[in-house]
Protein backbone atom coordinates (compact mmCIF):
# COMPACT_ATOMS: atom_id res chain seq x y z
CA UNK A 1 0.00 0.00 0.00
CA UNK A 2 2.80 2.43 0.78
CA UNK A 3 4.52 1.68 -2.52
CA UNK A 4 1.29 2.34 -4.33
CA UNK A 5 0.85 5.62 -2.47
CA UNK A 6 4.41 6.61 -3.21
CA UNK A 7 3.93 5.92 -6.94
CA UNK A 8 0.73 7.92 -7.01
CA UNK A 9 2.39 10.79 -5.17
CA UNK A 10 5.28 10.80 -7.64
CA UNK A 11 2.84 10.83 -10.55
CA UNK A 12 0.83 13.64 -8.96
CA UNK A 13 3.98 15.76 -8.74
CA UNK A 14 4.95 15.06 -12.34
CA UNK A 15 1.89 14.28 -14.49
CA UNK A 16 4.01 14.27 -17.65
CA UNK A 17 5.85 11.23 -16.33
CA UNK A 18 2.57 9.33 -16.04
CA UNK A 19 1.53 10.33 -19.54
CA UNK A 20 4.87 9.21 -20.94
CA UNK A 21 4.70 5.87 -19.11
CA UNK A 22 1.24 5.12 -20.48
CA UNK A 23 2.26 6.03 -24.01
CA UNK A 24 5.64 4.32 -24.02
CA UNK A 25 4.77 0.74 -25.07
CA UNK A 26 2.43 1.53 -27.97
CA UNK A 27 4.16 4.74 -29.01
CA UNK A 28 7.61 3.17 -29.12
CA UNK A 29 6.24 0.20 -31.05
CA UNK A 30 4.73 2.50 -33.68
CA UNK A 31 7.94 4.52 -33.96
CA UNK A 32 10.13 1.43 -34.17
CA UNK A 33 7.94 -0.61 -36.50
CA UNK A 34 6.23 2.05 -38.58
CA UNK A 35 8.21 5.30 -38.66
CA UNK A 36 11.71 3.79 -38.70
CA UNK A 37 10.91 1.31 -41.52
CA UNK A 38 9.46 4.15 -43.62
CA UNK A 39 12.63 6.19 -43.08
CA UNK A 40 14.76 3.17 -43.99
CA UNK A 41 12.78 2.85 -47.22
CA UNK A 42 13.40 6.50 -47.97
CA UNK A 43 17.10 5.85 -47.40
CA UNK A 44 17.08 2.68 -49.51
CA UNK A 45 15.47 4.50 -52.42
CA UNK A 46 18.53 6.72 -52.89
CA UNK A 47 21.18 4.02 -52.40
CA UNK A 48 22.91 1.57 -54.72
CA UNK A 49 21.33 -1.75 -55.52
CA UNK A 50 22.79 -4.84 -53.82
CA UNK A 51 23.51 -7.82 -56.03
CA UNK A 52 21.36 -10.27 -54.08
CA UNK A 53 18.71 -7.88 -52.86
CA UNK A 54 19.39 -5.38 -50.13
CA UNK A 55 21.28 -2.14 -50.65
CA UNK A 56 24.86 -0.95 -50.88
CA UNK A 57 26.23 2.43 -49.81
CA UNK A 58 26.42 5.28 -52.31
CA UNK A 59 23.94 8.07 -53.01
CA UNK A 60 22.05 8.01 -56.30
CA UNK A 61 18.81 9.32 -57.78
CA UNK A 62 19.01 6.74 -60.56
CA UNK A 63 16.03 4.74 -59.22
CA UNK A 64 13.69 7.71 -59.29
CA UNK A 65 14.90 8.56 -62.79
CA UNK A 66 14.23 4.98 -63.85
CA UNK A 67 10.73 5.19 -62.39
CA UNK A 68 10.02 8.09 -64.77
CA UNK A 69 10.49 5.72 -67.70
CA UNK A 70 7.21 5.52 -69.72
CA UNK A 71 7.06 1.77 -69.01
CA UNK A 72 6.68 2.36 -65.27
CA UNK A 73 4.76 5.61 -65.50
CA UNK A 74 2.20 3.69 -67.50
CA UNK A 75 1.73 1.28 -64.58
CA UNK A 76 1.39 4.21 -62.18
CA UNK A 77 -1.08 5.95 -64.49
CA UNK A 78 -3.13 2.75 -64.90
CA UNK A 79 -3.25 2.39 -61.11
CA UNK A 80 -4.41 6.00 -60.68
CA UNK A 81 -7.11 5.60 -63.36
CA UNK A 82 -8.41 2.35 -61.91
CA UNK A 83 -8.39 3.66 -58.36
CA UNK A 84 -10.29 6.76 -59.53
CA UNK A 85 -12.81 4.68 -61.51
CA UNK A 86 -13.33 2.39 -58.51
CA UNK A 87 -13.90 5.46 -56.33
CA UNK A 88 -16.52 6.89 -58.69
CA UNK A 89 -18.27 3.51 -58.99
CA UNK A 90 -18.29 3.11 -55.20
CA UNK A 91 -19.75 6.60 -54.86
CA UNK A 92 -22.55 5.91 -57.36
CA UNK A 93 -23.41 2.58 -55.72
CA UNK A 94 -22.73 3.63 -52.14
CA UNK A 95 -24.68 6.89 -51.94
CA UNK A 96 -28.12 5.27 -52.48
CA UNK A 97 -27.29 2.62 -49.89
CA UNK A 98 -26.18 5.22 -47.35
CA UNK A 99 -29.37 7.19 -48.01
CA UNK A 100 -31.59 4.15 -47.54
CA UNK A 101 -29.87 3.29 -44.25
CA UNK A 102 -30.17 6.86 -42.97
CA UNK A 103 -33.85 7.02 -43.98
CA UNK A 104 -34.72 3.67 -42.46
CA UNK A 105 -36.09 3.61 -38.92
CA UNK A 106 -36.84 0.02 -38.06
CA UNK A 107 -34.08 -1.86 -39.87
CA UNK A 108 -31.24 0.60 -39.51
CA UNK A 109 -28.90 -1.53 -37.39
CA UNK A 110 -29.49 -4.62 -39.53
CA UNK A 111 -28.79 -2.67 -42.74
CA UNK A 112 -25.64 -1.21 -41.19
CA UNK A 113 -24.48 -4.61 -40.03
CA UNK A 114 -24.95 -5.99 -43.55
CA UNK A 115 -22.65 -3.26 -44.87
CA UNK A 116 -20.04 -3.77 -42.16
CA UNK A 117 -19.99 -7.57 -42.40
CA UNK A 118 -18.18 -7.89 -45.75
CA UNK A 119 -15.77 -5.18 -44.57
CA UNK A 120 -14.57 -7.58 -41.89
CA UNK A 121 -14.78 -10.86 -43.76
CA UNK A 122 -11.56 -12.05 -45.27
CA UNK A 123 -10.46 -9.99 -48.27
CA UNK A 124 -8.80 -13.10 -49.69
CA UNK A 125 -12.02 -15.11 -49.45
CA UNK A 126 -13.99 -12.32 -51.10
CA UNK A 127 -11.46 -12.08 -53.92
CA UNK A 128 -11.75 -15.83 -54.40
CA UNK A 129 -15.53 -15.40 -54.56
CA UNK A 130 -15.00 -13.05 -57.51
CA UNK A 131 -12.78 -15.62 -59.23
CA UNK A 132 -15.46 -18.23 -58.66
CA UNK A 133 -18.00 -15.99 -60.39
CA UNK A 134 -15.84 -14.70 -63.24
CA UNK A 135 -13.62 -17.54 -64.45
CA UNK A 136 -14.34 -19.38 -67.70
CA UNK A 137 -15.94 -22.28 -65.86
CA UNK A 138 -17.39 -19.87 -63.29
CA UNK A 139 -20.94 -19.16 -62.24
CA UNK A 140 -21.63 -16.32 -64.69
CA UNK A 141 -20.25 -18.07 -67.76
CA UNK A 142 -21.94 -21.36 -66.84
CA UNK A 143 -25.27 -19.62 -66.37
CA UNK A 144 -25.00 -17.74 -69.68
CA UNK A 145 -24.00 -20.94 -71.50
CA UNK A 146 -26.87 -22.87 -69.94
CA UNK A 147 -29.32 -20.15 -70.93
CA UNK A 148 -27.98 -20.17 -74.47
CA UNK A 149 -27.02 -16.49 -74.42
CA UNK A 150 -23.43 -17.31 -75.43
CA UNK A 151 -21.83 -20.29 -77.17
CA UNK A 152 -18.30 -19.89 -75.83
CA UNK A 153 -17.33 -18.66 -72.38
CA UNK A 154 -16.50 -14.95 -72.47
CA UNK A 155 -13.22 -13.87 -70.90
CA UNK A 156 -14.14 -12.08 -67.67
CA UNK A 157 -11.30 -13.05 -65.38
CA UNK A 158 -7.85 -11.49 -65.99
CA UNK A 159 -9.40 -8.38 -67.55
CA UNK A 160 -9.52 -4.75 -66.38
CA UNK A 161 -13.22 -5.38 -65.73
CA UNK A 162 -12.36 -8.12 -63.25
CA UNK A 163 -9.88 -5.91 -61.38
CA UNK A 164 -12.33 -2.99 -61.23
CA UNK A 165 -15.13 -5.24 -59.99
CA UNK A 166 -12.79 -6.61 -57.36
CA UNK A 167 -11.79 -3.13 -56.20
CA UNK A 168 -15.40 -1.94 -55.99
CA UNK A 169 -16.52 -5.12 -54.28
CA UNK A 170 -13.63 -4.90 -51.83
CA UNK A 171 -13.87 -1.25 -50.84
CA UNK A 172 -17.57 -0.33 -51.13
CA UNK A 173 -18.18 -0.44 -47.34
CA UNK A 174 -15.51 2.27 -46.89
CA UNK A 175 -17.67 4.57 -49.01
CA UNK A 176 -21.04 3.77 -47.46
CA UNK A 177 -20.13 4.26 -43.79
CA UNK A 178 -18.83 7.87 -43.87
CA UNK A 179 -21.63 9.01 -46.20
CA UNK A 180 -24.18 7.40 -43.89
CA UNK A 181 -22.56 9.16 -40.93
CA UNK A 182 -23.02 12.58 -42.52
CA UNK A 183 -26.49 11.87 -43.92
CA UNK A 184 -27.63 10.75 -40.48
CA UNK A 185 -26.84 14.23 -39.14
CA UNK A 186 -28.70 15.95 -41.98
CA UNK A 187 -31.68 17.87 -40.68
CA UNK A 188 -34.75 16.55 -42.57
CA UNK A 189 -36.41 19.95 -42.14
CA UNK A 190 -33.95 21.35 -44.69
CA UNK A 191 -35.12 18.88 -47.33
CA UNK A 192 -38.74 19.63 -46.49
CA UNK A 193 -38.06 23.36 -46.75
CA UNK A 194 -36.55 22.86 -50.20
CA UNK A 195 -39.60 20.84 -51.20
CA UNK A 196 -42.01 23.51 -49.92
CA UNK A 197 -40.04 26.12 -51.84
CA UNK A 198 -40.64 24.15 -55.02
CA UNK A 199 -37.39 22.22 -55.56
CA UNK A 200 -37.82 19.03 -57.55
CA UNK A 201 -36.38 15.76 -56.15
CA UNK A 202 -33.16 15.94 -58.18
CA UNK A 203 -32.70 19.59 -57.25
CA UNK A 204 -33.14 18.75 -53.57
CA UNK A 205 -30.51 16.06 -53.98
CA UNK A 206 -28.02 18.19 -55.90
CA UNK A 207 -28.43 21.46 -53.99
CA UNK A 208 -29.27 20.37 -50.46
CA UNK A 209 -28.42 16.75 -49.69
CA UNK A 210 -25.15 16.34 -51.58
CA UNK A 211 -23.58 19.62 -50.37
CA UNK A 212 -24.50 18.74 -46.78
CA UNK A 213 -23.19 15.18 -47.16
CA UNK A 214 -19.95 16.51 -48.64
CA UNK A 215 -17.70 15.67 -45.67
CA UNK A 216 -18.87 12.05 -45.85
CA UNK A 217 -18.48 11.88 -49.62
CA UNK A 218 -14.94 13.26 -49.41
CA UNK A 219 -13.92 10.97 -46.54
CA UNK A 220 -15.43 7.94 -48.29
CA UNK A 221 -13.70 8.76 -51.59
CA UNK A 222 -10.37 9.02 -49.81
CA UNK A 223 -10.94 5.74 -47.95
CA UNK A 224 -11.61 3.97 -51.26
CA UNK A 225 -8.95 5.70 -53.36
CA UNK A 226 -6.03 5.16 -50.98
CA UNK A 227 -6.25 1.38 -50.51
CA UNK A 228 -7.14 1.01 -54.21
CA UNK A 229 -3.89 2.85 -55.07
CA UNK A 230 -1.93 0.37 -52.99
CA UNK A 231 -3.94 -2.70 -53.87
CA UNK A 232 -1.99 -5.83 -54.48
CA UNK A 233 -4.16 -8.88 -53.94
CA UNK A 234 -6.97 -7.78 -56.27
CA UNK A 235 -4.79 -7.20 -59.32
CA UNK A 236 -2.62 -10.19 -58.43
CA UNK A 237 -5.50 -12.68 -58.38
CA UNK A 238 -8.04 -11.07 -60.74
CA UNK A 239 -5.78 -9.20 -63.15
CA UNK A 240 -3.30 -11.80 -64.27
CA UNK A 241 0.02 -10.86 -65.84
CA UNK A 242 -1.23 -8.05 -68.10
CA UNK A 243 -3.11 -5.94 -65.56
CA UNK A 244 -0.21 -5.10 -63.26
CA UNK A 245 -0.80 -2.33 -60.73
CA UNK A 246 1.86 -0.40 -58.89
CA UNK A 247 1.50 -2.59 -55.78
CA UNK A 248 2.44 -5.66 -57.80
CA UNK A 249 5.42 -3.82 -59.28
CA UNK A 250 6.67 -2.91 -55.79
CA UNK A 251 6.17 -6.43 -54.44
CA UNK A 252 7.98 -7.90 -57.43
CA UNK A 253 11.02 -5.65 -56.91
CA UNK A 254 11.40 -6.87 -53.35
CA UNK A 255 10.82 -10.56 -54.04
CA UNK A 256 11.62 -11.82 -57.55
CA UNK A 257 13.54 -8.94 -59.14
CA UNK A 258 15.57 -8.20 -55.97
CA UNK A 259 15.97 -4.53 -56.77
CA UNK A 260 15.19 -2.97 -53.38
CA UNK A 261 16.11 0.65 -54.15
CA UNK A 262 13.92 0.72 -57.24
CA UNK A 263 11.06 -0.92 -55.33
CA UNK A 264 11.46 1.70 -52.60
CA UNK A 265 11.46 4.52 -55.16
CA UNK A 266 8.28 3.10 -56.75
CA UNK A 267 6.71 2.93 -53.26
CA UNK A 268 7.30 6.63 -52.80
CA UNK A 269 5.65 7.14 -56.18
CA UNK A 270 2.52 5.59 -54.62
CA UNK A 271 2.98 7.63 -51.45
CA UNK A 272 3.24 10.85 -53.48
CA UNK A 273 -0.10 10.16 -55.19
CA UNK A 274 -1.69 9.23 -51.84
CA UNK A 275 -0.41 12.44 -50.22
CA UNK A 276 -1.74 14.56 -53.09
CA UNK A 277 -5.12 12.83 -52.71
CA UNK A 278 -5.15 13.51 -48.95
CA UNK A 279 -4.26 17.18 -49.47
CA UNK A 280 -6.86 17.68 -52.19
CA UNK A 281 -9.52 16.10 -50.00
CA UNK A 282 -8.58 18.30 -47.03
CA UNK A 283 -8.80 21.40 -49.24
CA UNK A 284 -12.20 20.33 -50.55
CA UNK A 285 -13.44 19.59 -47.04
CA UNK A 286 -12.36 22.90 -45.60
CA UNK A 287 -13.85 24.99 -48.37
CA UNK A 288 -16.76 27.04 -47.08
CA UNK A 289 -19.70 24.64 -47.07
CA UNK A 290 -22.22 27.49 -46.82
CA UNK A 291 -21.54 28.67 -50.34
CA UNK A 292 -23.81 26.52 -52.43
CA UNK A 293 -24.47 27.48 -55.99
CA UNK B 1 -35.64 11.84 -42.85
CA UNK B 2 -38.57 10.76 -45.01
CA UNK B 3 -38.76 7.09 -46.04
CA UNK B 4 -36.63 6.47 -49.13
CA UNK B 5 -38.55 6.34 -52.44
CA UNK B 6 -39.11 2.96 -54.10
CA UNK B 7 -36.55 3.38 -56.88
CA UNK B 8 -33.85 4.22 -54.35
CA UNK B 9 -34.75 1.13 -52.33
CA UNK B 10 -34.45 -0.90 -55.53
CA UNK B 11 -30.93 0.40 -56.24
CA UNK B 12 -29.86 -0.21 -52.65
CA UNK B 13 -31.36 -3.69 -52.83
CA UNK B 14 -29.29 -4.50 -55.91
CA UNK B 15 -26.13 -3.19 -54.24
CA UNK B 16 -26.80 -5.32 -51.15
CA UNK B 17 -27.27 -8.30 -53.44
CA UNK B 18 -23.96 -7.59 -55.22
CA UNK B 19 -22.28 -7.25 -51.84
CA UNK B 20 -23.42 -10.60 -50.49
CA UNK B 21 -24.29 -12.82 -53.44
CA UNK B 22 -20.71 -13.74 -54.45
CA UNK B 23 -19.93 -15.03 -50.97
CA UNK B 24 -23.27 -16.85 -50.66
CA UNK B 25 -22.67 -18.57 -54.00
CA UNK B 26 -19.21 -19.55 -52.80
CA UNK B 27 -20.66 -21.08 -49.64
CA UNK B 28 -23.42 -22.88 -51.55
CA UNK B 29 -20.96 -24.58 -53.90
CA UNK B 30 -18.82 -25.82 -51.05
CA UNK B 31 -21.59 -28.45 -50.67
CA UNK B 32 -21.73 -29.31 -54.39
CA UNK B 33 -20.78 -32.88 -55.29
CA UNK B 34 -19.37 -32.01 -58.71
CA UNK B 35 -15.65 -31.35 -58.73
CA UNK B 36 -15.22 -29.38 -61.95
CA UNK B 37 -18.48 -27.84 -63.04
CA UNK B 38 -20.65 -25.34 -61.23
CA UNK B 39 -23.82 -27.18 -62.15
CA UNK B 40 -25.47 -28.60 -59.08
CA UNK B 41 -24.99 -32.34 -58.83
CA UNK B 42 -25.97 -33.22 -55.31
CA UNK B 43 -25.18 -32.34 -51.72
CA UNK B 44 -21.93 -33.46 -50.14
CA UNK B 45 -19.63 -32.89 -47.17
CA UNK B 46 -16.70 -34.42 -49.09
CA UNK B 47 -14.79 -31.16 -49.45
CA UNK B 48 -14.92 -30.55 -45.72
CA UNK B 49 -13.69 -34.08 -45.11
CA UNK B 50 -10.86 -33.46 -47.57
CA UNK B 51 -9.79 -30.41 -45.54
CA UNK B 52 -9.23 -32.47 -42.40
CA UNK B 53 -6.56 -34.49 -44.18
CA UNK B 54 -4.50 -31.45 -45.18
CA UNK B 55 -1.64 -30.99 -42.74
CA UNK B 56 -0.61 -27.61 -44.18
CA UNK B 57 -4.01 -26.15 -43.34
CA UNK B 58 -3.81 -27.31 -39.73
CA UNK B 59 -0.27 -25.96 -39.38
CA UNK B 60 -1.41 -22.68 -40.96
CA UNK B 61 -4.36 -22.49 -38.59
CA UNK B 62 -2.10 -23.04 -35.59
CA UNK B 63 0.33 -20.35 -36.80
CA UNK B 64 -2.55 -17.91 -37.38
CA UNK B 65 -4.05 -18.55 -33.96
CA UNK B 66 -0.68 -18.09 -32.23
CA UNK B 67 0.13 -14.86 -34.07
CA UNK B 68 -3.45 -13.65 -33.66
CA UNK B 69 -3.60 -14.22 -29.90
CA UNK B 70 -0.18 -12.75 -29.09
CA UNK B 71 -0.55 -9.72 -31.35
CA UNK B 72 -4.08 -9.07 -30.10
CA UNK B 73 -2.99 -9.20 -26.47
CA UNK B 74 -0.05 -6.82 -26.92
CA UNK B 75 -1.88 -4.45 -29.27
CA UNK B 76 -4.98 -4.30 -27.07
CA UNK B 77 -3.01 -3.44 -23.90
CA UNK B 78 -0.77 -0.81 -25.48
CA UNK B 79 -3.54 0.56 -27.70
CA UNK B 80 -5.93 0.98 -24.78
CA UNK B 81 -3.30 2.97 -22.87
CA UNK B 82 -2.82 5.30 -25.84
CA UNK B 83 -6.59 5.73 -26.20
CA UNK B 84 -6.89 6.62 -22.49
CA UNK B 85 -4.18 9.24 -22.73
CA UNK B 86 -5.57 10.73 -25.96
CA UNK B 87 -9.08 10.95 -24.53
CA UNK B 88 -8.28 12.23 -21.04
CA UNK B 89 -5.05 14.21 -21.03
CA UNK B 90 -3.76 17.39 -22.60
CA UNK B 91 -0.05 17.38 -23.37
CA UNK B 92 2.45 18.66 -25.90
CA UNK B 93 2.94 16.40 -28.89
CA UNK B 94 -0.68 15.29 -28.82
CA UNK B 95 -1.17 16.10 -32.51
CA UNK B 96 2.00 14.19 -33.38
CA UNK B 97 0.73 11.15 -31.49
CA UNK B 98 -2.65 11.35 -33.22
CA UNK B 99 -0.85 11.43 -36.57
CA UNK B 100 1.31 8.49 -35.53
CA UNK B 101 -1.81 6.45 -34.74
CA UNK B 102 -3.69 7.63 -37.83
CA UNK B 103 -0.95 7.14 -40.44
CA UNK B 104 -0.78 3.31 -40.38
CA UNK B 105 -4.52 3.25 -41.09
CA UNK B 106 -4.15 5.18 -44.35
CA UNK B 107 -0.85 3.73 -45.56
CA UNK B 108 -1.31 1.05 -48.23
CA UNK B 109 -0.67 -2.38 -46.75
CA UNK B 110 1.91 -3.27 -49.33
CA UNK B 111 4.10 -0.33 -48.22
CA UNK B 112 3.78 -1.26 -44.55
CA UNK B 113 4.82 -4.82 -45.37
CA UNK B 114 7.73 -3.87 -47.63
CA UNK B 115 9.14 -1.32 -45.20
CA UNK B 116 9.01 -3.83 -42.33
CA UNK B 117 10.76 -6.38 -44.54
CA UNK B 118 13.55 -3.86 -45.14
CA UNK B 119 13.85 -3.24 -41.39
CA UNK B 120 13.92 -6.93 -40.46
CA UNK B 121 16.48 -7.85 -43.08
CA UNK B 122 18.76 -4.90 -42.27
CA UNK B 123 18.45 -5.63 -38.53
CA UNK B 124 19.29 -9.27 -39.20
CA UNK B 125 16.10 -10.62 -37.61
CA UNK B 126 15.26 -14.09 -38.93
CA UNK B 127 11.92 -13.97 -40.79
CA UNK B 128 9.23 -16.18 -39.28
CA UNK B 129 6.35 -16.18 -36.83
CA UNK B 130 8.22 -13.65 -34.66
CA UNK B 131 8.48 -11.03 -37.39
CA UNK B 132 4.87 -11.71 -38.43
CA UNK B 133 3.74 -11.09 -34.85
CA UNK B 134 5.73 -7.84 -34.61
CA UNK B 135 4.14 -6.61 -37.85
CA UNK B 136 0.63 -7.54 -36.71
CA UNK B 137 1.04 -5.74 -33.40
CA UNK B 138 2.16 -2.64 -35.32
CA UNK B 139 -0.93 -2.45 -37.53
CA UNK B 140 -3.34 -3.57 -34.79
CA UNK B 141 -2.43 -0.85 -32.26
CA UNK B 142 -4.10 1.83 -34.40
CA UNK B 143 -7.31 -0.20 -34.76
CA UNK B 144 -7.54 -0.75 -31.00
CA UNK B 145 -6.95 2.95 -30.30
CA UNK B 146 -9.77 3.97 -32.66
CA UNK B 147 -12.30 1.51 -31.20
CA UNK B 148 -11.45 2.07 -27.52
CA UNK B 149 -11.37 5.82 -27.93
CA UNK B 150 -14.82 5.82 -29.51
CA UNK B 151 -16.10 4.04 -26.40
CA UNK B 152 -14.20 6.40 -24.06
CA UNK B 153 -15.76 9.44 -25.69
CA UNK B 154 -19.13 8.12 -24.56
CA UNK B 155 -18.07 7.81 -20.91
CA UNK B 156 -18.59 10.89 -18.76
CA UNK B 157 -15.23 11.91 -17.20
CA UNK B 158 -17.13 13.46 -14.30
CA UNK B 159 -17.89 9.97 -12.98
CA UNK B 160 -14.23 9.33 -12.34
CA UNK B 161 -13.82 12.80 -10.85
CA UNK B 162 -16.73 12.08 -8.53
CA UNK B 163 -14.99 8.92 -7.34
CA UNK B 164 -11.82 10.93 -6.66
CA UNK B 165 -13.75 13.53 -4.69
CA UNK B 166 -15.40 10.77 -2.67
CA UNK B 167 -11.95 9.64 -1.58
CA UNK B 168 -10.85 6.94 -4.02
CA UNK B 169 -7.25 7.17 -5.23
CA UNK B 170 -6.58 7.28 -9.00
CA UNK B 171 -6.03 3.54 -9.37
CA UNK B 172 -9.20 2.62 -7.48
CA UNK B 173 -11.23 5.23 -9.37
CA UNK B 174 -10.02 3.87 -12.72
CA UNK B 175 -10.52 0.24 -11.74
CA UNK B 176 -14.00 0.59 -10.26
CA UNK B 177 -15.50 3.37 -12.39
CA UNK B 178 -13.90 3.83 -15.82
CA UNK B 179 -12.68 0.30 -16.53
CA UNK B 180 -16.04 -1.48 -16.11
CA UNK B 181 -17.67 1.02 -18.48
CA UNK B 182 -14.77 0.74 -20.91
CA UNK B 183 -14.60 -3.05 -20.90
CA UNK B 184 -16.96 -3.68 -23.87
CA UNK B 185 -14.86 -1.28 -25.96
CA UNK B 186 -11.65 -3.07 -25.05
CA UNK B 187 -13.11 -6.48 -25.89
CA UNK B 188 -14.54 -5.13 -29.16
CA UNK B 189 -11.13 -3.67 -30.05
CA UNK B 190 -9.46 -6.99 -29.23
CA UNK B 191 -11.89 -9.00 -31.36
CA UNK B 192 -11.40 -6.66 -34.32
CA UNK B 193 -7.63 -6.79 -33.89
CA UNK B 194 -7.76 -10.58 -33.84
CA UNK B 195 -9.85 -10.61 -37.02
CA UNK B 196 -7.45 -8.24 -38.79
CA UNK B 197 -4.52 -10.41 -37.78
CA UNK B 198 -6.27 -13.65 -38.68
CA UNK B 199 -7.22 -12.31 -42.14
CA UNK B 200 -4.09 -10.52 -43.19
CA UNK B 201 -2.29 -11.82 -46.23
CA UNK B 202 -0.35 -8.96 -47.84
CA UNK B 203 1.80 -7.83 -44.91
CA UNK B 204 2.15 -11.35 -43.53
CA UNK B 205 3.41 -12.85 -46.77
CA UNK B 206 6.10 -10.17 -47.06
CA UNK B 207 7.57 -10.59 -43.57
CA UNK B 208 7.28 -14.37 -43.30
CA UNK B 209 10.19 -16.66 -43.92
CA UNK B 210 10.13 -20.07 -45.55
CA UNK B 211 8.20 -22.59 -43.51
CA UNK B 212 6.12 -20.14 -41.50
CA UNK B 213 2.84 -20.01 -43.38
CA UNK B 214 -0.27 -18.63 -41.74
CA UNK B 215 -3.75 -19.81 -42.77
CA UNK B 216 -4.36 -17.02 -45.33
CA UNK B 217 -0.99 -17.84 -46.94
CA UNK B 218 -1.98 -21.50 -47.33
CA UNK B 219 -5.38 -20.46 -48.70
CA UNK B 220 -3.70 -18.05 -51.14
CA UNK B 221 -1.60 -20.94 -52.43
CA UNK B 222 -4.77 -22.99 -52.90
CA UNK B 223 -6.56 -20.16 -54.72
CA UNK B 224 -3.52 -19.69 -56.96
CA UNK B 225 -3.47 -23.35 -57.91
CA UNK B 226 -7.27 -23.45 -58.04
CA UNK B 227 -7.67 -26.54 -55.97
CA UNK B 228 -11.21 -27.75 -56.45
CA UNK B 229 -14.10 -26.97 -54.15
CA UNK B 230 -11.93 -27.50 -51.05
CA UNK B 231 -11.13 -23.77 -51.34
CA UNK B 232 -14.87 -23.11 -51.09
CA UNK B 233 -15.02 -25.28 -47.99
CA UNK B 234 -12.13 -23.59 -46.18
CA UNK B 235 -13.48 -20.18 -47.22
CA UNK B 236 -16.85 -21.07 -45.72
CA UNK B 237 -15.26 -22.06 -42.42
CA UNK B 238 -13.19 -18.84 -42.31
CA UNK B 239 -16.30 -16.78 -43.11
CA UNK B 240 -18.28 -18.48 -40.38
CA UNK B 241 -15.53 -17.94 -37.82
CA UNK B 242 -14.92 -14.27 -38.59
CA UNK B 243 -18.65 -13.51 -38.84
CA UNK B 244 -19.17 -14.87 -35.34
CA UNK B 245 -16.25 -12.82 -34.00
CA UNK B 246 -17.49 -9.65 -35.67
CA UNK B 247 -21.04 -10.22 -34.55
CA UNK B 248 -19.73 -10.52 -31.00
CA UNK B 249 -17.63 -7.37 -31.35
CA UNK B 250 -20.60 -5.48 -32.76
CA UNK B 251 -22.88 -6.52 -29.91
CA UNK B 252 -20.25 -5.58 -27.32
CA UNK B 253 -19.48 -2.22 -28.90
CA UNK B 254 -23.16 -1.29 -28.61
CA UNK B 255 -23.62 -2.73 -25.11
CA UNK B 256 -24.72 -0.18 -22.54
Amino acid sequence: MTLRRRILAALARRPALGTATLLAPGGLWLVLFFVVPMLLMLGASVMQRGTYGGVEPGFTLEHYRRFLDPLYLQVLWRTIVWAALATVACLLLGFPVAWVIAASRRHRSLLLFLVVLPFWTSFLVRTFAMIFLLRDTGVINSALLALGVIREPIALLYTPFAVLSGLVYGFLPFMVLPIYASLEKLDPALLEAAEVLGARPLERLARVAIPLARPGIIAGSLLVFVPAMGSFLTSDLLGGAKQVMIGNLVQNQFTTARNWPFGAAASFGVMAVVLVAVMVSLRLRDRDPGRVR
Amino acid sequence: MKPAPKWLLAIAGIVYLLLHLPVLVLVLFSFNASRYSVSWSGFTFDWYRALAARGDLWRGLRASLTVGLVSTLVATCSGTLIALVLARRRFTGRRVLEGLVFLPLVTPEILVGISLLVLFVLAGLPLGLGTITIAHIAFNISFVVVVVRARLDGIDPHLEEAALILGADEITAFRTVTLPALWPGIIAGALLAFTMSFDDYVITSLVSGAGSSTLPMVVYGMVRRNVEPTVNAISTIILLGTSLLIYGADRLARAR
